[in-house]
């Protein structure tokens, strides 16, 4: 009987998740219909723009994960600090509520704080040394301020998660951890850190999959600077390219499958290693 | 208390202060923005007040683009997430109840499976779709954006972790021992004890869905297209950004801020509306992007 409960979602899984993942894997293969071995990878990674994709993509994911786990975990004990449950409730709800403005939406709202000319904090982008919007989004700056885009949308989730996290460390060990004389530097880098390891890898690990698909800003951006912002900035932009302006599926399909198996071969690792799967 | 330690908590007080700042001034700005003309949007000081002719102005500008195309956007985009939120509950919830409850063939690997395409960032997935239902003609056709917006494996988990939780096997069995049926025990007596999961599983299916650019991009262009990706053609109407653009129609930045606000305004109520929900902690895992 539970057979029949599943067999729609079944279905689906099949035809959203299983079904294009073979079918990239057969264009990827192919050319034509007939079997080229690894000819599209090759083309592909060989591309001019390849390298310097993976590279746009890596450093902004050195920049976005290490301020990520910094003040996340930084902010996440600050407001559990806070002893009043009014203005925690309320800090935490004010962190959290740009995640409404995911995707285009928040690419757009940042279009308007990065340009000096309108600006809500002008002044500071002016003492930073930006007289105008394309000088903001100069390429050398580009993967901190897709870092402070990706921070300022994403990292309120993650802070309420760790907030909870950090509620549920038993008050017995936060007692004696008081009584043993350690003060809340020690108690978070000796108690409450290691205890939030978990949390913190399973963020790093769905944010380091998710930062590897770069996509919607840097093509809002690009958009909107007059190619200041390359076109194939991502690799996730290029594969796009591959398909859309260059009507090659079998490349498209090789790079989509490369930036599928880091995906897929991070959360594999975090499913069967970091103990996801034990709660059955 | 001694200096070192007044000084640490005052440190923390200021950094916390001040990503509050970070946090919210971006959305106070977006609120005031279009109730500026784009004189007062470009000289006047940031948080001030436009008026209330500025505000009307620009929803006529906005509105009035391409004969009201952005109702069109907006309503792609009520249209696509709801119909896949209904789509999404009416698959997720029995999925969910089945792998938690109920024992079938191929009930392990059903669940690692979704436990590995729910930890996959949906991005992944666009190109390899994109490519399968163009295979099948099936682009530019609203259900090439419903049917994918509606495979949601993280419901699916949602729902099994609440069912093996929250509810026993005992309770069904209780059931099943005075006769009804499996149908009769999932309608009856599990389902009214779902509420909470199904609003959850609501909310992530919709917020995320609403705000899916990618997918809707490759899909549906034009016309059909949902305001996430209507938005970011305007911003090619925009002169500021676009001054080579001949286009004939132009939006200026105060209409362009309005149209970002109207693109959120949905998601930004449901946010406003599950405060409480949304910063106790139960929405862990939730911010898959």
């Amino acid at each position: 009987m539970g057979v029949a409960f599943v067999t729609p979602y079944t279905l689906f899984l099949l035809a959203f998740g299983a079904l294009p993942t073979l079918y990239a894997i057969y264009l990827a293969f192919t050319k034509n219909n007939a079997f080229v071995g690894l000819d599209n990878f090759v083309r592909v990674v060989q591309d001019y723009r390849f390298m310097p994709a993976v590279g746009h993509v890596g450093l902004y994911l050195i920049v976005w994960l290490i301020s990520l786990i910094v003040l996340v975990v930084l902010l996440a004990l600050a407001v559990h600090g806070v002893r009043s449950r009014r203005l925690s409730t309320s800090v935490r709800f004010i962190y959290y509520i740009p995640g409404a403005l995911a995707g285009a939406s928040s690419v757009l709202l940042w279009l308007f704080v990065l340009d000096p000319s309108v600006s809500p904090v002008s002044g500071l982008l002016n003492l930073l040394g930006s007289d105008s919007f394309v000088n903001t989004i100069q390429i050398d700056r580009l993967p901190v301020v897709l870092a402070i885009i990706a921070f300022w949308t994403g990292a309120g989730g993650w802070i309420v998660i760790m907030y909870g996290a950090l509620n549920n460390i038993p008050n017995e060990v936060m007692e004696a951890a008081r009584i043993d004389g350690a003060g809340p530097i020690k108690t978070a880098l000796f108690v409450q850190i290691p205890l939030l390891r978990k949390w913190i890898s399973y963020m790093v690990i769905l944010s380091l999959a998710a930062g590897t698909q770069l996509f919607v800003e840097p093509r809002v951006l690009s958009q909107a600077s007059r190619g200041v912002v390359p076109q194939d900035y991502s690799l996730n932009q290029l594969a796009f390219l591959f398909a859309f302006k260059q009507n090659d599926f079998n490349g498209s399909a090789a790079i989509s499958l490369l930036l599928l198996v880091v995906a897929l071969g991070l959360s594999v690792f975090f499913v069967f290693r970091g103990g996801l799967f034990e709660r059955d | 208390m001694d200096p070192g330690r007044w000084l640490g908590r005052a440190l923390i007080w200021v950094v916390m202060a001040a990503f509050v700042v970070f946090f919210a001034l971006p959305i106070v700005w977006l609120l005031l923005a279009p109730t500026k003309t784009l004189r007062q949007l470009l000289l006047d000081g940031p948080f001030t007040v436009g008026s209330f002719d500025g505000l009307l102005q620009n929803w006529m500008d906005l509105t009035s683009y391409q004969n009201g195309l952005i109702w069109t956007w907006l309503g792609n985009s009520a249209m696509y997430s709801g119909l896949a939120l209904i789509v999404t509950l009416a698959i997720s919830i029995p999925a969910g109840y089945a792998l938690a409850l109920t024992d079938f063939r191929g009930r392990r690997t059903l669940l690692a499976t979704t436990l590995v395409v729910m930890l996959i960032p949906n991005t992944a997935l666009v190109l390899p779709i994109f490519l399968e239902l163009s295979a099948v003609r099936l682009v530019g056709s609203p259900l090439s954006v419903i049917l994918p917006f509606s495979f949601f494996p993280f419901g699916v988990y949602l729902t099994y972790i609440y069912f093996s939780t929250a509810v026993s096997r005992d309770l069904l069995d209780a059931a099943r021992i005075d006769g009804a049926s499996e149908l009769r025990v999932f309608t009856r007596v599990a389902m009214p004890l779902a509420t909470p999961v199904i609003a959850l599983v609501g909310f992530f299916s919709f917020t995320g869905n609403w705000n899916n650019y990618f997918l809707p991009f490759v899909m549906v262009p034009g016309r059909k297209a949902p305001i996430q990706v209507g938005l970011a053609e305007l911003l090619s109407n925009v002169p500021q950004f676009n001054p080579t653009n001949a286009a004939s129609t132009t939006i200026d930045l105060p209409a362009l801020a309005l149209g970002t606000l109207f693109s959120v305004a949905p998601v930004l109520i449901i946010f406003l509306f599950s405060q409480r929900f949304l910063v106790t902690g139960m929405t862990a895992g939730g911010t898959k992007e």
